[in-house]
């Protein structure tokens, strides 16, 4: 009976952990030249996409995983993952009706309608659902101004010239543990071009979803902003309550040429694993972008509230001349979930600028840490650098540590770096109590107080959503 | 509408109310003094329901509606949704949350309870700078977050501001005085006396007969060692001004 019990509130705290029944194809468990030759095979990809593939999987080979990251977890074996799952469905589907209406509620019960009439205005949506796209919206809307936005399967087939160009420009095969092993293994992912002097009409997302048990989720997306261009990009996650950890590991590249900007978003709300810290994703995802052009701008704005593991750096590579690049992140950790976060801010060019507001809120017997590098070259004459962390305990049994590093090879450079620590405490929540306030309304009105900076740079409907994702998220953290 | 009957209460087992009684109608204004360490803010925190403090004994009896409710039994929101405000002698800084958007949830929340319809921001927010006026206070309060770089005299308005906003029935204002000076003691006591009703009360506690010539208090009481010592009309804190506490105790 306590079980049942512990299963409901478990249900009310991740509405989204529901699993959907449909008949997959799925590749046997296991990582080998051979698996990745099929998966190439059935995607249809170039012989240039399956070389590059298997590059990176024999350096991977070579490589041991990191373990530097300040948390800790079982070992992985990553000859138990199954590399590919994919629901079953026509080959060729050309249209929504055409797609599994079971993968259509899917999508309509986690808030993101697909089809013609109930889709969400104002933004064009990728799904992904475990190892592929299944639909893309709003795609005629966005031709007209010749946006390309389509899953990166699709575009390694129609547009080879840029995929080739720009795939690993940012992070190369080589980069990491993690990137490298996604370099190999990619099934899916959003691909965007925003061509000269455009400005996207439709806010750009890609809803990733895992399903599928033991089955790693490996996306890849590329992003292209040529001169002059801007666009803004969301990204959610989701997955079912499952017992296993469950490996995600994403790359997210994006290029920035003259004056263009991309705006980054995410809200990341994986499934975290239960009260005891059992299953749960991990989450190792390699984020970066390059301001290749001068007076370019790329922001990074991130709420990671789910994951059983963290490890992820959003950077920017500040190679244009007076470019800039921004990062916001709030991470939420709860029960015993561990995240290793923060940026990275590379300043190449001159008068490169860079902003990081990092916000860290840890509760139960969570352990939150952030880690950034602030990285002035020689070259980059003029360069600055404002750095802003700011960690918040809730309850005693929680952790958060800071982690800055700074390298400054430039003398004209100026940086600052502010950092603060602080609690909850009782004496807050007694006077908005003392007001009429409950415990919750308290407590997320300090919260939202905290993040503030970080929510006023998400796009209104997200900011909205990330306010009551913490809130719930928060409930009966404070007694 | 309020009586307090032999109230004792501790904080970390050191007894601090001793046996307090005291009873408040409506359209009274009550002044406790008393020297320092003698339980005023203790009382004024235990009424409000501070988690600190454990009342061993006695009873504090609230009518609402016709009926009268033991207030220790209630949370201290509930207390707060059913028209009891303290005043804070130190207001607590929110960081971030502009005051506005702090009133407005506080305001709402007792809407809520009362049946009554809850306001959207733009109409409160013309609802809160009428009351600003109230108490001399500018316009670019209420984006400021709560109390954060606020003086010590904008702290005390902003606590006024809210029992105006809130419209309580019973108001504890603990040591409002404190730390102001002249020109700001006159805008708070002028802000309190105007929202005196005949259907609600305040009880001051204070260390000085000073705000008494400007908020006149119906009784006076002098708290020693955790009781209530000495009651009488406003006279009292003349002579506790002239004689000192020592021929109380």
């Amino acid at each position: 009976m306590v079980n049942t019990n512990q299963d409901v509130e478990l249900k009310q705290e991740y509405k989204y952990g529901f699993i959907t029944q449909i008949e997959t194809e799925a590749f046997p468990k296991g990582l080998s030249e051979d698996i990745i030759r099929k998966l190439s095979e059935i995607k249809g990809e170039p012989g240039w996409m399956t070389d590059w593939r298997l590059k990176a999987f024999k350096h991977w080979k070579t490589m041991t995983e990191p373990h530097w990251p300040n948390f800790t977890y079982g070992p992985i074996d990553y000859q138990t993952l199954t590399y590919y799952s994919a629901p079953k469905q026509k080959k060729n589907a050309q249209g929504l009706e055409e797609v599994d209406q079971e993968l259509l509620k899917t999508f309509e019960r986690l808030g993101i309608p697909l089809n013609e009439q109930k889709r969400l205005t104002g933004v064009a949506v990728d799904a992904v659902f475990d190892s592929i796209s299944v639909a893309t919206t709003h795609k005629d809307i966005l031709a007209k101004e010749g946006v390309i936005f389509c899953s990166i399967s699709e575009a390694v087939k129609e547009h080879p010239e840029l995929v080739k160009k720009y795939l690993g420009s940012v992070v190369p095969y080589s980069d990491n543990f993690f990137a490298t092993l996604n370099s190999a293994v990619f099934s899916d992912g959003s691909f965007c071009y925003i061509p000269k002097g455009v400005r996207c009409p439709l806010e750009l997302s890609t809803y990733f979803r895992i399903n599928a048990a033991e089955t790693g989720q490996f996306e890849r997306t590329l992003i292209i902003a040529e001169d002059n261009s801007y666009v803004s990009y969301l990204e959610g996650c989701t997955a079912p309550m499952r017992d296993q950890n469950q490996l995600h590991a994403a790359v997210v590249e994006l290029i920035t040429l003259d004056n263009a900007e991309i705006k980054y978003a995410t809200v990341q709300n994986w499934y975290s694993g239960d009260k005891d810290g059992k299953g749960g994703i991990y989450n190792f995802v390699t984020k970066r972008g390059k301001c290749l052009g001068k007076n370019s701008k790329i922001s990074w704005t991130q709420v990671e509230a789910g994951a059983a593991i963290t490890w992820k750096y959003p950077s920017v590579i500040l190679q244009g001349d007076n470019s800039i690049g921004k990062f916001y992140s709030v991470a939420l950790t709860n029960h015993h979930m561990q995240a290793d976060t923060g940026t990275k801010m590379i300043h190449i060019g001159k008068n490169t600028k860079s902003t990081v507001v990092s916000k860290g809120i840890s509760t139960d017997y969570a352990n939150n840490n952030y880690r950034g590098l602030i990285k002035i070259l020689p070259s980059a004459d003029g360069a600055r650098n404002f750095s802003q962390c700011d960690s918040m305990l809730v309850g005693n049994n929680c952790k958060a540590n800071t982690f800055p590093y700074i390298e400054v090879k430039n003398h004209t450079a100026v940086l600052e770096h502010e950092a603060s620590t602080s609690k909850i405490n009782a004496e807050q929540i007694f006077y908005l109590k003392s007001r009429g306030l409950d415990a919750e309304g308290a407590v997320s009105l300090i919260i939202n107080g905290f993040c503030k900076d970080v929510f006023k740079e998400l796009p209104l409907e997200f900011s909205v959503e990330a306010v009551r994702l913490l809130e719930m998220k928060l409930e009966g953290s404070v007694g | 509408m309020f009586s307090i009957k032999n109230l004792q209460a501790q904080i970390n087992e050191t007894p601090i109310l001793k046996g307090v009684n005291l009873s408040v109608n409506p359209g009274e204004v009550h002044a406790i003094m008393g020297p320092n360490g003698s339980g005023k803010s203790t009382l004024a925190k235990v009424i409000a329901g501070h988690p600190e403090y454990t009342v061993t004994e006695g009873t504090v009896e609230y009518e609402i509606n016709f009926k009268k409710i033991n207030l220790l039994e209630m949370e201290t929101e509930e207390r707060a949704r059913e028209g009891i405000f303290m005043a804070f002698q130190y207001p607590v800084e929110i960081p971030g949350v502009p005051t506005s958007v702090f009133l407005r949830a506080a305001f709402n929340e007792i809407c809520k309870h009362q049946g009554a319809e809850e306001m959207d921001p733009i109409d409160f927010d013309q609802y809160l700078k009428t009351k600003m006026k109230l108490l001399d206070m500018d316009d670019k309060f209420i984006d400021r977050p709560v109390n954060v770089d606020f003086s010590g005299g904008e702290k005390k308005r902003n606590e006024i501001l809210q029992m105006a906003i809130l419209n309580p029935r019973l108001a504890i204002l603990d040591e409002t005085d404190s730390g102001l000076d002249i020109d700001s003691l006159r805008i708070v006591a002028d802000g309190v006396n105007k929202l005196r009703r005949k259907d609600n009360a305040i009880v001051l506690i204070t260390h000085y007969q000073r705000l008494l010539n400007y908020i006149i208090p119906d009784f006076v009481h002098v708290m020693y060692d955790g009781r209530i010592v000495k009651s009488e009309g406003k006279e009292l804190a003349l002579k506790v001004e002239d004689k000192g506490y020592d021929w109380l105790i």
